[in-house]
């Protein structure tokens, strides 16, 4: 049964398609994994990452791939917790992509550190004033309990265990839910507070910056849960439209708080067009990479998604409005991080010294072909963890047991 | 022990053991090693006289002051920017002293201009570390890697920071650099002086370093040898204090605009300077209280 359930899933594109993307797939592999050897071996000379300018595209994409972990956990939590039985078939797919896209996030932001092989005195000596030290832990105790959520779920429904076992596994499983809640508010935010804590940097040191995480994170993680829902699962019958028109309501609901908080964190601080905060938000408008914010952000993750989803309630087309948000939203992540480093903390000190070998004392950055071939390579293996968990794990794409009870 | 085990031991165990970590440093520092000074005796000879050169008042305070506990003394700065011609021998002297690659600076020396054509003027403005009483980037450090010395320089354990670079995002200073391990012999000179540019390039990325008191050889690798991959900056140049020498920006500042001394001491220079109503901090707004003072 598991392996016709496996067969179906991937059975659900042509032949062809499969093909095209296990292609796809291996090229981005060998180019990743070269990325990954070449970071092994000379670290991150390679990047665009400067002195003045010291994350880039990996931390970017370390705060996306996290924040999808916490809104795909959030989702399934809330599930557990407040029983929401119609959307009990998709809280595995749930949960399991949060398992799948944290690893990504972390083998980046790990990728990032200059010494890699640190990084456990995070573990062994942590300083717990630092609000990074807060987030290796967060992640960590998250780690396990999406683990231990995961197998619990499937325990409750192996055809030995008796109605009793399986109604204490379901049991169990709400209690982890209860705790991972706020487990999971508190690294989503305080990934956010991690940047917003930074007195020096007056583009991230604002309240509003780890509740706008955690909308993002919630926005992001359940638009990625609805698209991979929308193409992945195996049964399309009146049940899933069911859930697929709930989940489009849901992500347009979030696309739009999500928006309206953007718009009170750029607004608030430039209204009036004068303070530093004001050339920081045109840098992101008008700046440099103009078109991160306005075509890849504005466009394609937020007014073709409202459209998508206002009008229309085919799954299909639901699921590539959800794609589109779950994509397009690295670009909010890029333009958190990035232009709150781009400005001189004193003026001047661009020219003061300048470095004709690497060129790390510049406030311009650009992601090197290195630092995405890195990316793509983290995406890579993120692609190869979910196909070889749905493999170990069929009954991710089987409604639990529980659903039964729906109407009774 | 020798000094370089002390420091690696003193890193390790410095946010572990907190306030007992302190007194090792403290007891350390107060029975120094056979190789280090307690005394100059050629500075004895020199009389202390009305209108000496600042660098033997400054010595001579040095010395006072290494004689005391560590934590008696609160090292500080004091930068005349009237004086300073804006020659950067103090950024040149720094990069010399401590063997910075290139892309790491502890003290580059902003050059400012102000008005326009043709009423204009120009200032200098040399950056160190400003080793700020209420550092922000100290707390950020999620392994304590970084902290304020009982004499209040803050370092860096080369040997516990993880690359992380929080610290350098919190600097309001923008004082940290990191490391990403490129050297001077890449990108050489082409032509007739190629080969001599390449040759000293190489020969320059051999030198080791003495940040700290230890010996640090740099090299990159899937493990780097630090302070590759680590976040450098000014160390105040804690490891030249113990053998009674000024930091190196101070002694090769050809205008004697660069002030050093013991801020615990109202006699010495830098105290001074430093209390003058033309004295000022940069961000003071921000509550860092730095321990490097400008006169305008």
């Amino acid at each position: 049964m598991a392996v016709s359930s496996v067969s179906s899933v991937v059975g659900t594109a042509s032949p062809a398609l499969r093909r095209l993307f296990w292609a796809l797939w291996i090229l981005a592999a060998i180019i990743g994994g070269i990325g990954f050897i070449e970071r092994l071996l000379h670290g991150d000379q390679a990047t665009d990452f400067s002195s003045y300018i010291p994350w880039g595209l990996w931390v970017a994409g370390y705060i996306y791939f996290s924040g999808l972990s916490a809104g795909a956990f959030l989702l399934a939590a809330a599930i557990y917790v407040f029983k929401i039985r119609v959307l009990e078939p998709i809280s595995r797919l749930a949960l399991l992509l949060a398992a799948v896209t944290l690893p990504i996030g972390l083998l980046l932001i790990g990728f990032d550190l200059g010494h890699l092989e640190r990084a456990i005195l995070v573990i062994i000596r942590p300083q717990f004033h630092s609000m990074m030290a807060w987030m290796v832990w967060l992640y960590t105790t998250y780690l396990i309990l999406v683990a231990a959520m995961l197998w619990l779920s499937y325990r409750s429904d192996q055809p030995g265990r008796g109605p009793e076992a399986a109604t204490r596994d379901r049991a169990r499983l709400r209690v982890l839910a209860i705790i991972g809640f706020p487990l999971a508010i508190g690294f989503a935010g305080g990934v956010g507070a991690l940047f917003a804590t930074l007195a020096a940097r007056e583009f991230w040191h604002s309240s509003l910056f780890p509740i706008f995480f955690l909308v993002g994170a919630l926005t992001s993680g359940t638009a990625l849960v609805t698209a991979v829902f929308a193409w992945q699962w195996p049964r399309r019958d009146a049940a899933w439209k069911d859930i697929m028109t709930i989940m489009g309501r849901t992500v347009l609901v979030l696309v739009l708080v999500d928006f309206m908080l953007e718009l009170a964190e750029f607004m608030t601080p430039s209204w009036y067009q004068i303070g530093s905060f004001y050339e920081l938000t045109r840098y992101v408008l008008f700046g440099p990479y103009w078109y991160v914010f306005w075509i890849v952000h504005l466009l394609l993750g937020v007014i073709v998604p409202i459209v998508l989803l206002a009008k229309n309630r085919s799954p299909i087309i639901t699921g590539v409005a959800a794609g589109l948000v779950a994509i397009t939203f690295f670009a909010v992540r890029l333009n958190l991080v990035i232009p709150g480093l781009v400005t001189p903390e004193l003026r001047g000190l661009e020219r003061a010294y300048s470095d004709p070998i690497g060129n790390r004392l510049t406030f311009a950055y650009f992601p090197t072909w290195f630092e995405w071939q890195v990316l793509l390579g983290a995406l890579a293996f993120g692609v190869a963890l979910w196909y070889v968990l749905i493999r170990l794990f069929p009954q991710v794409f089987s409604s639990p047991a529980q659903s039964s009870e729906v109407g009774q | 022990m020798d000094r370089r085990s002390f420091v690696k031991i003193g890193g390790l165990l410095g946010g572990a053991l907190g306030a007992a970590d302190l007194l090792i440093i403290g007891d350390a520092l107060a029975n120094p090693p056979a190789d280090q000074k307690t005394s100059l005796p050629v500075l004895e000879r020199v009389k202390a006289e009305p209108g000496e050169d600042v660098l033997i008042r400054m010595q001579r305070e040095l010395v006072r002051a290494m004689n005391k506990p560590i934590e008696k003394r609160r090292w500080g700065m004091v930068i005349d920017t009237r004086k300073c011609v804006g020659c950067h021998s103090c950024n040149v002297g720094c990069i010399m002293e401590n063997k910075l690659p290139p892309g790491v600076v502890y003290r580059p020396v902003i050059d400012l201009e102000t008005g326009s054509y043709p009423n204009v003027g120009r200032k200098f403005v040399p950056r160190p570390c400003m080793h700020c009483s209420n550092p922000p980037c100290v707390p950020v450090c999620p392994v304590k890697a970084t902290w304020q010395r009982p004499d209040g320089a803050v370092v860096i354990d080369y040997d516990v920071c993880i690359g992380c670079r929080y610290c350098i995002t919190a600097c309001p200073y923008q004082a940290r650099t990191f490391d990403f391990g490129e050297n001077w012999d890449s990108k050489a000179a082409a032509g007739k002086d190629g080969p001599l540019a390449l040759q000293t390039g190489r020969k320059y990325a051999r030198e080791p370093s003495f940040e700290y008191g230890a010996l640090w050889h740099r090299s990159e690798g899937v493990i780097p040898g630090s302070p590759v991959g680590n976040a450098r900056k000014c160390t105040f140049c804690v490891h030249r204090l113990e053998h009674r020498q000024l930091p190196m920006c101070v002694t090769t500042c050809i205008g004697r605009s660069t002030f050093f001394g013991d801020l615990n001491d109202p006699t010495t220079l830098v105290s001074q300077l430093a209390v003058q109503n033309n004295a000022i901090s940069l961000k003071p707004e921000l509550g860092t209280s730095p321990k490097v003072f400008y006169l305008l």
